[in-house]
């Protein structure tokens, strides 16, 4: 069983073995603690050189990392924390994202920024938000979340050849988690289809005639499945998922698909709800299809709680996917 | 390749690179005021001399990372006026295709972007790709009094001198950040604040070309051989707006600038002959860049019809 964490590690030494334009930065890296969540374990002992620990500059590591992206090398940052985004949003907005268009597609920024995601661990309001919202929809930079049904690997090793920006987003949930295999486990019942995208899209279909289409990407999938399973356990109905990895920018014709068939799309995000990525998801599939029923699945438009009874409360839950999916079949 | 070869003496070619860049944008001022621009524009006029003196100090393939205010910067470095013109112009054969307009240019080795700040860290993240390949090549980044308020500087200070990258700060203080003079903005020492990172200071009070050419050779010396970063101060003075009207200094303040004009100061030490020779062959080429420009197309988006 190999977790989401093994892979995002194999793929760094990977990068690194085998491109030496590949550099990491970030806060706390170094082995022995090989970082805060052990994703960099064991690359400074190989790499000592291109594994560069850093001060805690969140905006001068990002900065850095665009201009050594401008001057052709490939660095990846890990931000410690995915709430300290707010931080580098200068990095990402005004410098990496605009630098291809803006000088007129003469400069390539090959830069990733990777970073732990998410709550349901207890650390409290700025450790534990699902601040990706902010940073869709931003011209000229992608955002992309691994999950347990694509290898994390890959998607890593598509982000560090990318010669554009992209902002990784890892829920910190996943780390732990194993990848899953097509036709076992709570995958048994399901048709697996995968667009041949380098940040490929899923689409999960039932043995039988689905009722509704859930739309969700990287830690929500684990809740997707479960209320799935629940569905059909309980209430005895079926259901699609559409699993993206790239999260921004949209390319929505999978789901387009999916929903000819059923009509009826449910989003899951981790993120609050107002303004967030099922909005957007959820126009857009209005805008193409007349006649949808919609349901958004997300976290309270609150600061997320330290006590874990509070924090339950505000993030969405597996019963809270199941409720909206029966709302709307 | 430069485009202001071939070199006469130096006298002469720091002479007509001021030159250059005072008439390109006094014409710059002129085409704003009869409609011809839009937009906005900062332009250098008064510090001409920084930028003629570092650039005469520099090697072709030294890497360049200018502000808002950069045509004095990428005139100097040796970019094409025609191609700057075209780009303010918004043309389709400017710098970036009309994208970025005045404040985001990138030619060859030389980038600009418009905020405050954030230029520093990536100006440093170029220093360290060009140390990791021993290019040989110095970065530099151009910052002002008003850089001084933000605070991923100091973070990008810390880096540079931590890790010893071959990035040179330019720091023009022209004593006004937009409309905040510098004692309104900035406390403490200038210098000091490079110094509390060990990074070595050389510092210019004077609109003489030839000194800050000096400082600059000196500087840019030290930081190529390897021994981490400096920085270069020069106190300066603005003689136009930030912008275009937004200029709430009194008419005797600016009248008394003018003892500090690079041009007239080194003037003196061409004789009327090169002073004509420089004044007519800036003026063909600033005519030239605008002529051309005026009459090449708008651009497009790649989506349009």
């Amino acid at each position: 069983m190999t977790t989401v964490l093994e892979r995002l590690n194999y793929s760094l030494l990977h990068a690194m073995e085998t491109d030496e334009r590949v550099y990491i930065l970030g806060e706390d890296i170094l082995d022995p603690y090989g970082g805060a969540f052990k994703v960099t374990r064991g690359l400074s002992t190989k790499f000592p050189e291109r594994v560069l620990t850093t001060p805690i500059s969140e905006a001068a590591i990002v900065g850095v990392a665009n201009g050594m992206a401008l001057r052709g090398l490939r660095p990846v940052v890990e931000i410690m924390f995915g709430d300290f985004l707010t931080l580098i949003a200068d990095q990402l907005v005004n410098h990496a994202s605009k630098f291809r268009w803006m000088y007129d597609d003469q400069v390539r920024v090959p830069v990733v920024v990777r970073t732990p995601m998410g709550g349901r661990r207890g650390y409290g309001p700025t450790h534990s938000q699902s601040l990706e919202k902010m940073f869709l929809g931003v011209p000229g930079l992608k955002v992309v979340a691994p999950n347990t049904l694509g290898d994390p690997a890959d998607l890593l090793a598509a982000a560090i050849a990318d010669d554009d920006p992209v902002l990784f987003v890892e829920h910190k949930l996943l780390y732990a988690r194993s990848i899953l295999e097509p036709g076992k486990g709570d995958l048994i019942d399901f048709q697996i289809e995968k667009t041949g995208t380098v940040y490929p899209t899923f689409t999960l279909k039932p043995s039988e005639n689905a009722r509704l289409t859930i739309a969700c990407y990287g830690y929500n999938f684990e809740l997707a499945r479960s209320a799935a399973l629940s569905l059909l356990m309980e209430h005895e109905f079926f259901i699609e998922i559409v699993l993206f990895s790239q999260v921004s920018p949209f390319d929505l014709e999978p789901l387009f698909s999916s929903l000819a068939r059923t009509r009826k799309l449910l989003t899951i995000e981790e993120g609050t709800l107002s303004l967030g990525w099922g909005a957007e998801v959820a126009a857009r599939a209005v805008e193409k299809m007349d006649g949808l029923r919609v349901r958004r699945v997300a976290a309270l438009d609150l600061p997320v709680a330290n006590a874990k009874r509070l924090e339950d409360a505000i993030l969405p839950s597996m019963q809270d996917v199941v409720n909206a999916a029966l709302s709307l079949a | 390749m430069r485009y202001n070869v071939p070199v006469m003496d130096n006298n002469f070619t720091l002479y007509k690179t001021m030159l250059l860049i005072r008439r390109f944008e006094e014409r710059l001022l002129s085409e704003f005021s009869n409609g011809k621009l839009v937009g906005t524009t900062h332009t250098y006029i008064g510090q001409e001399a920084d930028a003629a003196g570092i650039f005469l100090a520099t090697e072709p393939e030294d890497v360049v990372f200018s502000s808002h205010r950069c045509h004095g910067h990428f005139l100097a470095y040796g970019g094409e006026p025609y191609r700057l013109a075209a780009e303010i112009m918004g043309k389709a054969t400017g710098l970036v295709g009309g994208r970025g307009g005045s404040q985001h240019i990138h030619w060859r080795n030389f980038y600009s972007n418009g905020v405050q700040g954030g230029i520093v860290p990536v100006a440093t993240g170029m220093a360290l790709a060009e140390k990791v390949r021993a290019s040989g090549r110095v970065t530099l980044v151009f910052i002002g009094d008003g850089t001084l308020g933000e605070g991923v500087l100091y973070e990008s200070l810390n880096i540079a001198a931590l890790w010893k990258l071959p990035i040179l700060f330019v720091l023009e203080n022209n004593r006004y950040a937009q409309t905040t003079p510098v004692e309104k903005g900035v406390t403490g020492s200038i210098p000091g604040r490079f110094a509390a990172f060990g990074i070595p200071i050389w510092e210019c009070d004077t609109s003489d070309v030839l000194v800050i050419q000096s400082a600059a050779n000196e500087t840019i010396r030290a930081v190529r051989s390897g021994s981490g970063p400096a920085s270069l101060i020069l106190h300066t003075y603005r003689f136009s707006a930030h912008s275009k009207g937004d200029d709430p200094r009194s008419t005797e303040e600016l009248a008394r600038l003018h003892q500090f004009d690079p041009l007239t100061i080194h003037g003196v030490r061409l004789n009327a002959e090169e002073s004509t020779k420089a004044e007519s062959e800036i003026a063909a080429v600033i005519k030239d860049a605008f002529l051309r420009a005026d009459a090449d197309p708008f651009p497009k988006l790649s989506s349009e019809p």
